[in-house]
C-alpha cells in the first residue's frame, strides 16, 4: 500500500531544521532558562522521528549517516570524563568550574563545565532513543 | 621494609605467568614460579631470631580506615611457622610439579596463576591480624582451591569435587564471618590482638557461645572435621602437587591455625574444650577407620589426612585446658599439636608426592592393581616407607615422637577435674588408642600393598619404572626431614614449636623458653605411652595380616546412609525444589509480573502508611482549583477510560498519548515549563515509537483470563491508584524536614553559576543521578539492540546444559 504523503514530506523538510535548531537553542539556554541537555536531546530525537514517519528508515539512515550506538558511548564518556576530570584538579569528583569570558562575536559569556556534561547527556539521549527506534522499527 | 606487601608478591607475580607461559615455550613455566616461594622462605626465616625471643614483627597497610579494616601482617611464632610451611612446602611442590605436569600438554598458565593466588591467600590468612581481611583471604583460599581442584575441568569428577569443596568451605567461611562480626561487636575492634587483650570481658556475654560455635564451624569445614570432611576425598581429583600442597600441608591446616589463634579468647569456655577435643578425636577415629576401606592411593591419603587433622585438633582442644590449670601434665598437648603439625606436613607431603609418582609412572592409583613395585622403584619405596612408618608412629621417625606426646596428652585428660572431664575423660585415651591402631593398619596397607608382594598378572597401563630425578628431589628432601627431626626434636622445638606455643598461650608464657617441654624418644619402661605403642604395633600388625579377611566388613554400611548420600540429596533437593518454585510463579507473561510488583507495592505502602498513622490531609496547603484544571481533569479521565475500553491497539495508543499530553497541560497550569516541555516531547517520541513498532505488536489478547482474573486486576489497579494518591496527599500535607528549595534559590547563582534551578539540579546538585540515569539509558538502548539484532534464542537450544 503506497500512501500519498507529499504534504507531510514537504513540511518535514522545513520543520525538521526548525525543531533541530530550537533543540540546540534550548540546550545552550538550559542553564538559565527552561531547557537543557535532556530536553534538547529529546527534541532532536523528536525531529528525527518526524523524519522517520515522513520518509522511511533507509532514507533517514542515508541522510543521517551516524552510528547512534557509538554516539551513546561518546556521550557517556563525555559526561563521565567531565565528572571525573575534577579529580585532577584535586577537588572532589563532580565539582564543576565556571567563569565569565569575553569572546569575539558573543561578548561576555559565561562558560561552565556543566555544559560539557550536559552535552554528554544530549548525545546519550539522542543515541539511545534512536538506537531503540531504529532497532525496533527496522526489524522485519 | 613494609613486609605486609610481601603477602601480595605471589599475586603480583601471577600477573606475569600467562605472558611467560605464552612467550617462552622452551622453559617450563614452573622454574619462574619457583623463585617466589624460595625468596619468601628465605625472607621469613630471618624472623626466627625475633620470634625465638618471644617477640613479634608487625607491618600495616590501611584498607578501609573508616571501618577499622586494614591489612596487617603480624608475625609471631605461630604465623611465622605457618608462613615457613606455606613457602617451604610451596617451593618443594612447585619443583615437583615442574616434572609432574608436562609443559606441552597442560595449561600451565592457569595452574600456576591459581597456585600463586593460593599462596598469597594463605599467607594472608596466617599473617592477618584484622579478622575482616583474614576472612577475605580465607575465602580466597576456598576459591583458589576450587579452581585447582577443577583444573582438569573436562572431567566430571573434577567439577563435582570442586563444587563440593566450595559449597562446604564457603558455607563454613560465611558462618565464621558471622562469628567475627559478633566478636567485633563484643570487643569494638577487628584486631585479633586487641580482642585477645579484652577477651576476659567477653565471658558471659550473650554472643560469646554463638561466636564460638560460628568460628568453630569455619575451622571445622576448612580442616575437614567430622561431619564436614566429605569434601576432602573428592578434592583428590586435583593434580597431585595440589593435593600435597593444599589438601594436606597447608590449606586444610588453616582451620587448625584459626583454632590455635583464637584459643586465648575462647579457651575459658567449656564448650570450646569439649567441641574441639571431641570433634577432633571423633574425626581422628572416623578417618582412620575409613582409610582402610579405600582402594585408591590418594583416597587412603585423603582419609589419613582427615584423621591426622583430627588428631591435631584434639590436641589443640586438650591444650586449651592449660587456661584452667597450671599442672605440668597438661602443658604437653599444645607443644604436641604444633610439633605434629610440622611432622605431618613433612611425612604426608612426601607420601602424596609418592602417590603422584606411582600414578605418573604406572598409570593407575588403584591399590588392587598395584604390587611388587619395590624392586622397580627403590627410591620411591624408601621414601614411602619412611613416610608411612612415621605416620604409623614408629621410631626412628618424627611421627613416633609426636604420637607418644599425643598419647601422653590424651592420658592426662583423665586428671582434669572441671567440666565433667574427670568422669568422661577415660574415653579419650581409649578412642585415641583404637584410632592409632587403625592408623598403623592403613600406613602399612598404603606402603606394602603398593610396593611389596608380587606384581599383579594384569599388566599396568604403563610399564613401570623409577621416576625422573627431578621428581624425586622434593619427596627425598621431605623424607630426610622426617628422619632428621627425630634426632634433633629439641632444636626444632626451640626454634619453631616453642615460639608458636607461646603465641597460642600468651596467658601462660611470656617467653618461649618458659615452655618446659623436653622431647625424648625414650621415657623408660614405666611410661604408659610406651606400652600403648607396643600394643598398637601388636594388635595393628595382627589386624593388618588378616586384613583380607575382615576388610569386607565395610560393605555393611549401605551407600544411601553415608554422609555423601546426604550431601547429594541436599544438593538435588535444593536444585529441583528451587527450580519448581521458580516455575510456579514465573509464567513468562509480563502482565503477571506487573501484577506481583504492583500488588506488593500497594499493599506494603498502604499498610505502612496506616500502621505508622502517617496519613494526613491538610486542605489549607492546596492550591486553588481553576476552570482550566477542571476541564483538563475531565479530558484526562475520558482519555484513560478510552484506553481501557478501546477495542483496537491503535485506538489505545492514541488515547494513551492524549493522557500524556493532558498531564503536560497540568504542568503548564502549575507553571512548571521544564517539566511540561519534557513531558510533551517524551509523549511525542513514545507515541511515535509505538506507531513504528505497531506492525510487530500482536493482536489484543486476553490470554484466556477469566472474569475473576479481571476483577483481581481491577482491584490491584485501583489499589495502585489509591496508594499513589494517598502518598501524594500525605507527602504534601506534612514535611518532616524543611524543604530544600530555599537552599537551591540561595545558591543557584553563587555556587552553581546558573539561573534555571531545574537544569542546575540535573547537571550539578544531583549530577550523580543524571550520570547513572544516562548510564541506564545507554544500557537499555544497547539491550534492545542486542535482543533484536542478535536473537540468540532462535539459533540453538537455549538450555546450556544440553
Amino acid at each position: 500500500m503506497k500512501t500519498n504523503d507529499v504534504i507531510l514530506q514537504t513540511t518535514t523538510k522545513v520543520v525538521f531544521f526548525i525543531i533541530f535548531l530550537f533543540s540546540i537553542h534550548i540546550f545552550f539556554a538550559g542553564h538559565y532558562t527552561p531547557g537543557g541537555g535532556f530536553v534538547g536531546g529529546l527534541l532532536t530525537t523528536g525531529a528525527i522521528v518526524l523524519l522517520l514517519l515522513a520518509f522511511d528508515l533507509k532514507t533517514v539512515q542515508k541522510a543521517l549517516p551516524f552510528n547512534f550506538t557509538i554516539m551513546t558511548g561518546i556521550g557517556l564518556l563525555l559526561s563521565l570524563g567531565t565528572a571525573s576530570g575534577a579529580i585532577f584538579f584535586d577537588v572532589p569528583f563532580f565539582t564543576h568550574a565556571f567563569d565569565d569570558f569575553t569572546l569575539p562575536l558573543f561578548g561576555v559569556t559565561s562558560l561552565h563545565t556543566a555544559m560539557i556534561f550536559d552535552a554528554g547527556v544530549f548525545l546519550v539521549v539522542v543515541g539511545s532513543a534512536i538506537t531503540i527506534i531504529q532497532s525496533i522499527g527496522g526489524d522485519s | 621494609m613494609e613486609f605486609v606487601l610481601l603477602i601480595f608478591l605471589p599475586i603480583v607475580a601471577a600477573l606475569f605467568i600467562p605472558i611467560l607461559f605464552k612467550r617462552i615455550k622452551g622453559i617450563h613455566t614452573g622454574w619462574f614460579v619457583l623463585v617466589i616461594p624460595v625468596l619468601l622462605f628465605i625472607y621469613y626465616t630471618t624472623f626466627i631470631r625475633t620470634t625465638m625471643d618471644g617477640g613479634h614483627a608487625i607491618s600495616e597497610l590501611q584498607w578501609i580506615p573508616s571501618l577499622g579494616i586494614s591489612f596487617v601482617s603480624y608475625i609471631d611464632g605461630l604465623s611465622m611457622l605457618f608462613s615457613l610451611l606455606i613457602t617451604g612446602i610451596g617451593a618443594l611442590v612447585v619443583l615437583y610439579s615442574i616434572f609432574y605436569l608436562d609443559k606441552n600438554k597442560e595449561k600451565l598458565g592457569n595452574f600456576y596463576v591459581y597456585l600463586l593466588l593460593f599462596m598469597s591467600a594463605m599467607l594472608g590468612v596466617v599473617q592477618s591480624d584484622n579478622v575482616i581481611s583474614l576472612y577475605l583471604f580465607w575465602e580466597l583460599t576456598s576459591i583458589s582451591s576450587f579452581l585447582l581442584i577443577g583444573y582438569w575441568y573436562t572431567r566430571d569428577g573434577s567439577r563435582f569435587g570442586a563444587l563440593k569443596s566450595m559449597m562446604i568451605t564457603v558455607f563454613g567461611g560465611l558462618m565464621m564471618l558471622g562469628g567475627f562480626i559478633l566478636l567485633g561487636i563484643m570487643g569494638g575492634t577487628f584486631s585479633i590482638r586487641e580482642l585477645i587483650a579484652e577477651s576476659s570481658t567477653f565471658v558471659g556475654h550473650e554472643f560469646f557461645t554463638l561466636a564460638l560455635v560460628l568460628i568453630l564451624l569455619g575451622a571445622f569445614t576448612k580442616s575437614a572435621q567430622f561431619p564436614f570432611y566429605i569434601w576432602l576425598p573428592d578434592a583428590m581429583e586435583a593434580p597431585t602437587p595440589v593435593s600435597a600442597y593444599l589438601h594436606s600441608a597447608t590449606m586444610v591446616k588453616a582451620g587448625l591455625y584459626l583454632v590455635a589463634r583464637f584459643t586465648p579468647i575462647f579457651a575459658v569456655s567449656e564448650v570450646w574444650i569439649w567441641l574441639v577435643t571431641g570433634i577432633g578425636l571423633l574425626t581422628l577415629f572416623w578417618g582412620s577407620l575409613f582409610a582402610v576401606k579405600q582402594t585408591d592411593l590418594k583416597a587412603i591419603l585423603a582419609f589419613s589426612t582427615v584423621s591426622q587433622l583430627g588428631l591435631i585438633m584434639s590436641l589443640l582442644g586438650a591444650g586449651a585446658i592449660t587456661m584452667h590449670t597450671n599442672e605440668a601434665i597438661f602443658s604437653f598437648a599444645m607443644f604436641a599439636a604444633i610439633f605434629h603439625l610440622i611432622n605431618h606436613a613433612t611425612f604426608k607431603g612426601s607420601l602424596f608426592m609418592i602417590a603422584g609418582i606411582v600414578d605418573h609412572e604406572t598409570g593407575t592409583r588403584d591399590i588392587r592393581k598395584l604390587g611388587g613395585l619395590m624392586s622397580i622403584m627403590p627410591v620411591s619405596f624408601t621414601v614411602a616407607f619412611i613416610g608411612s612408618m612415621s605416620m604409623a608412629g614408629l621410631p626412628p621417625f618424627n611421627g613416633f615422637l609426636s604420637k607418644e606426646m599425643f598419647l601422653q596428652s590424651m592420658l592426662a585428660i583423665r586428671h582434669f577435674e572441671l567440666f565433667n572431664f574427670a568422669t568422661w575423660g577415660v574415653i579419650f585415651p581409649v578412642i585415641a588408642w583404637i584410632a592409632s591402631v587403625f592408623t598403623f593398619i592403613y600406613s602399612f596397607y598404603f606402603v606394602f600393598k603398593t610396593f611389596a608382594g608380587k606384581r599383579k598378572e594384569k599388566p599396568l597401563p604403563h610399564e613401570p619404572h623409577e621416576a625422573p630425578v627431578g621428581m624425586l628431589i622434593s619427596p627425598v628432601i621431605l623424607a630426610t626431614l622426617v628422619v632428621g627431626i627425630f634426632f634433633i626434636p629439641n632444636v626444632v622445638g626451640k626454634w619453631l614449636v616453642k615460639p608458636a606455643v607461646m603465641a597460642i598461650q600468651p596467658y601462660q608464657y611470656s617467653h618461649p623458653s618458659e615452655v618446659a617441654v623436653h622431647v625424648s624418644a625414650w621415657h623408660g619402661f614405666a611410661s604408659p605411652e610406651l606400652w600403648m605403642t607396643v600394643g598398637i604395633i601388636i594388635i595393628g600388625g595382627l589386624l593388618y595380616v588378616s586384613l583380607s579377611k575382615w576388610q569386607k566388613v565395610y560393605a555393611i554400611q549401605p551407600e544411601y546412609l553415608s554422609l555423601n548420600a546426604f550431601y547429594d540429596a541436599t544438593m538435588t533437593f535444593s536444585e529441583k525444589g528451587m527450580n519448581r518454585l521458580s516455575r510456579f510463579y514465573m509464567t513468562g507473561l509480563i502482565r503477571t509480573y506487573l501484577l506481583y510488583i504492583f500488588a506488593f507495592l500497594s499493599v506494603t505502602t498502604i499498610s505502612v502508611l496506616f500502621i505508622q498513622d502517617a496519613f494526613v490531609v491538610d486542605m489549607d496547603s492546596f492550591s486553588k482549583i481553576s476552570v482550566y484544571g477542571v476541564i483538563n481533569a475531565i479530558i484526562l479521565l475520558l482519555a484513560v477510560a478510552f484506553v481501557l475500553f478501546s477495542k483496537t491497539r491503535l485506538g489505545a495508543i492514541i488515547s494513551l498519548g492524549a493522557v500524556g499530553y493532558s498531564v503536560a497541560l497540568f504542568f503548564v497550569i502549575f507553571k512548571a515549563p521544564d517539566l511540561a516541555l519534557t513531558q510533551l516531547v517524551i509523549e511525542t517520541v513514545s507515541v511515535a515509537l509505538f506507531l513504528l513498532a505497531f506492525q510487530h505488536l500482536p493482536k489484543l489478547n486476553d490470554h484466556g483470563e477469566k472474569k475473576s482474573n479481571k476483577i483481581v486486576n481491577g482491584i490491584i489497579a485501583l489499589g495502585v491508584g489509591v496508594t499513589v494518591t494517598l502518598v501524594a496527599l500525605s507527602a504534601h500535607s506534612q514535611k518532616l524536614v524543611a524543604s530544600i528549595s530555599q537552599y537551591y534559590k540561595d545558591t543557584v547563582a553563587t555556587e552553581a553559576g546558573g539561573g534555571n534551578i531545574v537544569n542546575v539540579i540535573l547537571v550539578d546538585y544531583r549530577g550523580f543521578d543524571t550520570l547513572f540515569e544516562i548510564a541506564v539509558l545507554s544500557i537499555a538502548g544497547i539491550g534492545v539492540l542486542g535482543m533484536i539484532k542478535l536473537r540468540l534464542a532462535r539459533k540453538g537450544d537455549p538450555d546450556e546444559n544440553k
